[in-house]
């Protein structure tokens, strides 16, 4: 296959945003919004050609005669070369993942860019300062965020990790006049880079005892190591490292080190995936623009943990013990996050929690993921509800932010009853609170259904409890929709100021968005994707129980929801006074914000920063200062020296000579 | 007598051919050509140095020795003596307006006859193997620059300085005699083998005193501490281009002499005797100087304690007593005359245009000259020592070379330098604090320097940010060193 494509699908991207960036300020702002947006909608297509000639070509490259998907390097030039066998790539992998992958990113972005060019702007159609910035970072992150999917080696995907967390850090704090969002945004930074550590940790751990950077060695050496055990059939196990087992085998602090190769690497994910507990920074990351939430909290960069799992995954089969860590992460996230998504009054922040429990959704589905159950169907589940959770959950946000481009106000108290002013955003806003409901034909049902099937494979407890939050899930979503949409009306709106729908730029994403949330339900997702690249028949494990269970789990919350907040009513209130404690915890998200706060104030500045704070003025400056002050002074203090007689200096000279000589005798003797 | 063995003095020759045409061309050509004589100089130093790179033409590859080893000439040596010449070519680029401005008609080519016979001179220092030569070429290099310093005839400092220069020079060279003549009394020779061989175990106050006037007497022109106090106040008062030779020509070529004196004379004292007497000289050298320099406000006598530091630094390489030590003295030389001629050459501008000399006048010179201010700065950051600049590299090589000696008090040494690296980081960004940061109502006018100026701070500039980038240039003189006839007295 042509290197001209792939390379093309990177660069544009980096190319637009050294462009604008550069020359952003020389150009309009509409012109610079239009160039991004063109630039992303050719790499949609450019993306879309990708995908398709791997899925649908037949091309032997992609997929061989017994209908297994492979994996192909489209090219993989050195980059850093510090060894014969320490090397740094740059390259361009081609598997389903990252071929899917390839679609959800330019899809969004694209959405994303086109929305943007409505959004950034104010009633009366002025743009906001730095809307140029804006389409130059937008331009930035998906160029790093395709980097990191198509990475054909983890080192890669590391540094494309980090560029994706700095892009998001720009985003971010977009409204870098706005204290808050300056805030978030370094608290993303952090928190996010925190967790890279360990992720960086785990990656020389695992390079150390492997030998190797590249996806391929380390998935190709586990599915042979892994065909024993679990009588997978390969054609040909190119096993680079046979006996890892044996290699893995040194222990350290009661687990094997491979064991804690991928936790640590796990980590990584729980930080960018916002998994508990680093899941503090993505409800505050939401002080971004709305469409920056949309595109990298919400479909592409919080999902890059699920991802790092998933294309690591063979190694984490090896190890069962790090795919129970990973379901029970994820297991109570979802409900955690669940839970406080039910107590919000900021409807991002709302979505922001729901985004943590869905992203725990798949993280569970591929934790529970085992080839002898169903062969991985929480694999397949887990990279198709992170498809269409994607498309949903950008819908929804992108929503949102129509809402709060018309309102002005995050806040829905400040909303209730917009179902008449704004029907487009109405509408599909419905569709997306169907969908991740999980009510049949919304692609949502599908996917959710799929991993709670794999869950009950696992465990029957984790089927329960993931059925627990599923309701939860349809719950808040409604609580949310009938807060906004019904409740009661304000009378205020009359009127020039009565919010209205959108212009076509921002209506558009939305309803091309709800369309594929419609349909995606019914790709044949099992047969695109899969942990080997085996074709799934997807109909045959699919669950008939486990769909109605879930359905009637649904329609029960949904139900909940109408009775109780459809029309104004004391109800709601009411249970607030019932259960106190629990609405304060939910309300006030478990306090974790306030323990971190407590740890880092009181324990890391108080015990450690102020100490060495204290030994730096003191200690440290004023060595520095009396050192220059000694200097000083003895420079003032041997000036007469330099008197100008010339008698002097040969008297000196003299007296100089001989103290040489003399000195040094009397040393010798 | 085999005359063929003056072909050994190629380099000596081809100079002494330069001076006869410039005195030709001084004494016989007509008045009003006469102007044309700053750059037929200049053009005829570039030969030579060109040359210099020219292995057939001036350029020995081999050891060669004249008059009974008296002479003595290889590699290295041609190679040092080619990175004075590229020193030379500089400055005199740099003095052409001034050579060739009214008040300098009458002494035009004393100016270019003294400067070349003084590079002669300091030649055969290098090369001398025989005490006699090198006190002929001591003498050369050292009487002439006293008329040279006065050449300013018009103003009273430059007389102040040149009967200093003299009074120290002829003072010092008498202490050197007298410590060459214990030498003598000890060894039977005046050659630097025979010295070698016949004192090789030695051990008498008689030697230690000789090789303490013999240190002195060398120290007064590489202005080591306590023999430095002359300094100040003849580059002070010496024409700035005068200034900027002796204190980089006049210093490198002397650092390279005592480098051979010290090895071939007296290498067997190096363990107990003067190491330590050029290692407390080294500690005053550097830290006496900075804390002068931190004082100063006349540009030039800042420059010239800060030459005197640079000196001390220099010295890291003979006491290192290493062949890294032969090589990055001889990169510390030639970094050392790019950066000390950039800003010479910001200087001479400025005094050539304006009369003005002080820091204080400084003040503000990024605003009115950014071009002149970005110079002084380049050369103030590679003189401190900040990478990416040259001043850094020569710096870090002698530093690993010193440290390649071993011992633990080497290490004290290298750290007191670094230490004094700091104090003088300070006050060189003074002077970049006042170009940049300070404001004054009496600031420099914007001028255009004169073409030559230019040129030659082009030179400095483009010596400054290459030579720490260009690797060959230190590994054409890491190999000169490790090949060196020098090896072979390093051997402990």
């Amino acid at each position: 296959m042509s290197v001209t494509v792939p390379i093309l699908i990177l660069a544009l991207p980096l190319f637009m945003f050294i462009f604008i960036g550069l020359l952003g300020k020389k150009m309009s702002h509409m012109l610079a919004g239009v160039l991004g947006t063109l630039g992303m909608g050719t790499v949609l297509v450019l993306s879309y050609a990708t995908a398709f000639d791997y899925f649908f070509s037949g091309n032997p490259l992609f997929i061989n005669e017994a209908g297994e998907r492979l994996q192909h390097i489209v090219f993989d030039q050195t980059w850093l070369q510090f060894t014969d066998s320490l090397v740094i790539k740059l390259g361009f992998f081609l598997d389903p993942i990252s071929a899917m992958m390839l679609v959800v990113i330019t899809t969004i972005s694209f959405m994303v860019h086109l929305y943007s060019l409505g959004y950034m702007r104010d009633h009366h159609g002025v743009f906001e300062k730095g809307f140029q910035r804006f389409y130059a970072f937008l331009s930035l992150f998906s160029f790093s965020m395709l980097g990191l999917v198509v990475a054909t080696n983890i080192f890669q995907m590391y540094i494309f990790w980090e560029l994706v967390g700095a892009s998001s850090y720009l985003l971010i704090g977009f409204y870098y006049t706005k204290p808050s969002a300056v805030s978030a945004s370094k608290k993303a930074f952090i928190v996010t880079r925190f967790a890279d550590l360990g992720f960086l940790i785990g990656i020389l751990t695992l390079s150390y005892y492997t030998g190797t950077f590249n996806f391929t060695d380390f998935t190709s050496s586990a599915v042979a190591g892994l065909a024993d055990t679990f009588r997978v059939d390969l054609a040909t196990p190119e096993a680079v490292l046979s006996g890892f087992r044996a290699s893995a085998a040194p222990m350290f602090m009661g687990a094997s080190v491979l064991t804690w190769a991928l936790v640590l690497i796990f980590m990584g994910g729980m930080g960018k995936s916002a998994m508990l507990p680093l899941h503090i920074w993505l409800p505050d990351a939401m002080e971004g623009p709305t469409p920056v939430s949309a595109l990298i909290h919400a479909a592409t960069m919080v999902v890059a943990g699920v991802y790092l799992v998933a294309r690591l995954f063979p190694l984490y089969l090896m190890e069962s013990a790090a795919l129970d860590i990973i379901v029970i992460v994820g297991a109570l996230t979802a409900l955690y996050a669940a839970m406080v998504a039910c107590a919000q009054v900021d409807i991002k922040r709302v979505l922001a929690f729901s985004t943590i429990s869905q992203i725990a959704f798949m993280m569970v589905s591929l934790g529970v993921a085992r080839p002898d159950f169903h062969e991985g169907l929480g694999y397949m589940a887990s990279m198709f509800h992170l498809f269409t959770h994607a498309m949903f959950k950008a819908l929804l946000f992108l929503g949102a932010g129509a809402l709060i481009h018309a309102i002005g106000s995050n806040d829905y108290t400040e909303m209730h009853g917009l179902r008449k002013y704004m029907p487009v955003t109405h509408w599909t806003f419905l569709i997306g609170c169907l969908a991740i409901a999980g009510i049949i034909p919304f692609s949502g049902f599908f996917s959710k259904d799929e991993i709670l099937s794999a869950a009950g494979g696992y465990s029957m407890w984790v089927y329960i409890w993931m059925s627990f939050v599923a309701f939860l899930t349809a719950f808040y979503m409604f609580r949310l929709y009938y807060l906004i949409f019904w409740w009661k009306e304000h009378k205020v709106r009359e009127g020039h100021h009565a919010p209205h729908d959108q212009p076509w730029t921002m209506s558009l994403p939305l309803i091309i968005l709800s369309v594929v949330t419609c349909v995606a339900g019914f790709i044949p997702f099992g047969n695109l994707v899969s942990w080997n690249g085996e074709p799934y028949d997807f109909m045959a494990h699919f669950d008939w129980s486990v769909a109605t269970v879930s359905l009637i789990v649904a329609v029960l919350a949904i139900a909940l929801a109408t009775v109780m907040y459809r029309k104004e009513n004391p109800l709601p209130a009411k249970m607030k006074r019932a259960l106190p404690a629990l609405w304060d915890w939910c309300h006030h998200r478990f306090y974790w914000d306030e323990l971190y706060i407590f740890i880092t104030h009181k324990i890391i500045f108080g015990c450690i920063c102020r100490p060495l704070a204290w030994f730096d003025r003191h200690i440290i400056d004023g060595t520095m200062d009396a050192f220059a002050s000694v200097t000083n002074k003895a420079s003032g203090a041997i000036a007469p020296l330099q008197s100008g007689q010339i008698q002097m200096y040969v008297w000196i000279y003299l007296l100089g000579a001989v103290l040489l000589g003399g000195v040094t005798i009397l040393c010798l003797i | 007598m085999d005359y063929s063995q003056f072909l050994a003095m190629k380099q000596e020759i081809a100079l002494l051919v330069v001076f006869l045409l410039v005195f030709l061309y001084d004494t016989f050509m007509p008045a009003r050509s006469q102007k044309g004589l700053p750059w037929t100089a200049t053009l005829l130093m570039l030969a030579i140095t060109a040359a210099g790179f020219c292995p057939c033409l001036l350029g020995t590859d081999t050891g060669l020795t004249a008059f009974g080893g008296m002479y003595e000439t290889s590699a290295i040596v041609s190679a040092i003596k080619t990175i004075l010449n590229i020193g030379v070519v500089i400055v005199l680029i740099q003095s052409v307006k001034w050579a060739g401005s009214e008040q300098m008609t009458m002494r035009r080519g004393e100016f270019y006859e003294l400067l070349l016979v003084t590079l002669f001179g300091m030649y055969l220092m290098i090369s001398g193997r025989h005490f006699l030569v090198f006190i002929i070429g001591l003498e050369c290099a050292s009487l002439p620059l006293a008329a040279m310093v006065a050449l300013d005839k018009n103003r009273y400092e430059s007389h102040e300085a040149a009967v200093k220069y003299i009074l120290t020079a002829v003072f010092s060279s008498a202490i050197f005699m007298m410590g060459l003549s214990f030498v003598y009394a000890l060894a039977g020779s005046l050659y630097f083998e025979g010295i070698y061989n016949a004192i090789y175990a030695e051990r008498s106050i008689m030697l230690v005193m000789a090789l303490a006037f013999v240190i002195a007497g060398i120290g007064f022109k590489l202005s080591l501490v306590p023999f430095h106090l002359w300094t100040a106040d003849v580059y002070q008062g010496a024409p700035t281009s005068v200034t900027s030779y002796l204190s980089v020509i006049s210093k490198g070529a002397t650092a390279f002499a005592f480098l051979v004196v010290m090895a071939q004379v007296f290498g067997s004292f190096y363990a107990d005797i003067w190491e330590w007497m050029l290692y407390a000289l080294i500690i005053l050298t550097i830290t006496v100087g900075n804390l002068f320099a931190i004082r100063q406000r006349d540009m030039k006598r800042f420059l010239a304690f800060s030459s005197i530091s640079q000196a001390g630094y220099i010295m890291l390489g003979v006491i290192a007593y290493n062949t890294m030590g032969v090589s990055a003295l001889m990169y510390y030389v030639l970094v050392y005359i790019f950066s000390n001629l950039a800003a010479f050459g910001v200087i001479g501008a400025i005094e050539n245009a304006t009369g003005r000399v002080s820091m204080l006048d400084y003040r503000g010179l990024y605003r009115t000259n950014p071009r002149l201010a970005f110079t002084m700065m380049l050369a103030m950051f590679s003189l401190a020592g900040i990478p990416p600049f040259a001043g850094f590299f020569s710096k870090f090589f002698i530093f690993t070379a010193a440290l390649g000696q071993g011992s633990v008090a080497i290490y004290v040494l290298v750290l007191i330098a670094l230490i004094n690296t700091i104090v003088s980081l300070y006050y060189y960004l003074l002077v970049v604090k006042a170009m940049f940061i300070s404001e004054d109502e009496c600031v420099i006018a914007p001028f255009r320097s004169a073409c030559s100026e230019r040129l030659g701070m082009w030179i400095a500039v483009a010596g400054i940010i290459l030579l720490g980038l260009a690797s060959p240039v230190y590994d054409t003189l890491l190999g000169l060193g490790a090949d060196s006839s020098f090896a072979m007295f390093f051997i402990r």
